[in-house]
């Protein structure tokens, strides 16, 4: 990350150069960084409601259900997360939201699912194996429908707008094997 | 435009049975489900207030990336080598800007769909629909997710997630040019 973060800004800085425009450089970080920060303060309602319901779930041992019906996909996956751990709940919500296209579910299950790995965590500032995968699972679009992009086909006169609802499931399936192999793969390499 | 209407009143009635079920079964199952929902909800603010700086670190630089103008000339300079490969000129933007932003992506998106000559069901248009589809905005995951807990060393998740997003490239543009090419 400390890489990919200079090299953004060095890049910048070159191209602004180039083409004898630096003042874009400047305004376009400061753009970035008031989004951020609006795009931060724009969750707040949808995860306290999520993460609301998830408290009340979690009270009347539903969460624990899950973590017990999510067993057998999770153990192998994720070995070093115990059985019934409220972490399995979490993970699986999130993933199942992603996959319906709940997507402002998604995030604040996500990041339960994160806090939950991190009460795991022996070294605190330092993704564990669960934690990279779990991310790593994320970063594929695990969406079964593709809403938003079918939406805009439709929006913009396509004859056949789901039309490539199979495709992308291809393509996703191909992600998400990567995503997995290589953070099962590197997790013994990259302490 | 059938598959859409079933999928959204699919996911609408998905949403419901949550927002009702939940708060329902803890009731009969006797949780003080008015106290349980606030004192869940406290959590949500204090996780958007935690995952700010992160989200500030990988977006300004990424504005500035964008801002300068590098965007285009990354574009310039692979575009020769990928164009024949099946990722025409039109596309190549928008598999850069994707795993760093999922709203710019599809802002290109919707202009590969406005461009006269090209639209929604053109190659183009097509390989671009899938490769939104199948690849996720990476940095802004990693941010978010490790954000919310304090981590600031990824070890092997980012590369793990730019591998998927790839992947998720490649995959695309093989699909397209076997159906569509």
């Amino acid at each position: 990350m400390n890489i990919v973060f200079v090299l953004l800004f060095v890049a910048a800085a070159i191209a602004g150069a180039v083409r004898g425009d630096l003042k874009s450089v400047g305004e376009g970080a400061f753009r970035g960084a008031s989004d951020a920060v609006a795009l931060a303060l724009g969750l707040i309602g949808v995860m306290a409601l999520w993460l609301g319901l998830l408290k009340i779930a979690e009270r009347a041992g539903l969460v624990e259900k899950l973590a017990k019906a999510a067993r057998p996909i999770f153990r192998p996956l994720f070995p070093d997360v115990p059985d019934g751990h409220p972490a399995i709940s979490a993970m699986l919500l999130n993933i199942a939201a992603n996959v319906l296209g709940l997507g402002n579910a998604a995030t604040p299950f996500g990041i339960k699912a994160m806090e939950e790995l991190e009460t795991l965590n022996p070294h605190p500032g330092t993704a564990t194996n669960a934690q990279a995968l779990f991310v790593a699972i994320n970063t594929a679009s695990l969406q079964l429908v593709p809403t938003t992009v079918i939406a805009l086909r439709a929006s913009a006169h396509s004859s056949d707008p789901a039309g490539i609802l199979l495709p992308t499931l291809a393509s996703t399936l191909c992600a998400l094997s990567v995503a997995i192999a290589v953070a099962k793969l590197l997790e013994r390499v990259w302490k | 435009m059938e598959v859409r209407h079933a999928i959204e009143i699919a996911s609408s009635f998905i949403l419901v049975a949550l927002l009702v079920g939940i708060p329902l079964y803890g009731w009969v199952r006797g949780v003080k489900v008015y106290e349980a929902f606030v004192e869940g909800a406290k959590e949500g603010f204090n996780v958007a207030i935690r995952i700010i700086p992160f989200l500030v670190a990988i977006l300004a630089a990424v504005g500035a990336f964008r801002g300068a103008g590098a965007m285009d000339a990354l574009a310039k300079v692979v575009g020769p080598v990928t164009g024949p490969l099946g990722l025409p000129p039109e596309v190549l933007p928008m598999a850069i800007v994707r795993p760093f932003s999922g709203s710019g992506a599809l802002g290109l998106l919707g202009n590969i769909f406005a461009t006269p000559g090209l639209g929604p069901d053109s190659y183009a248009g097509r390989l671009g629909s899938i490769l939104q589809g199948s690849t996720e905005t990476t940095f802004y995951v990693l941010s978010v997710y490790c954000g919310a807990v304090g981590i600031v060393r990824y070890r092997h998740a980012l590369l793990a997630g730019l591998s998927a997003d790839l992947t998720g490239l490649i995959a695309s543009v093989v699909i397209a040019r076997m159906l569509w090419g």
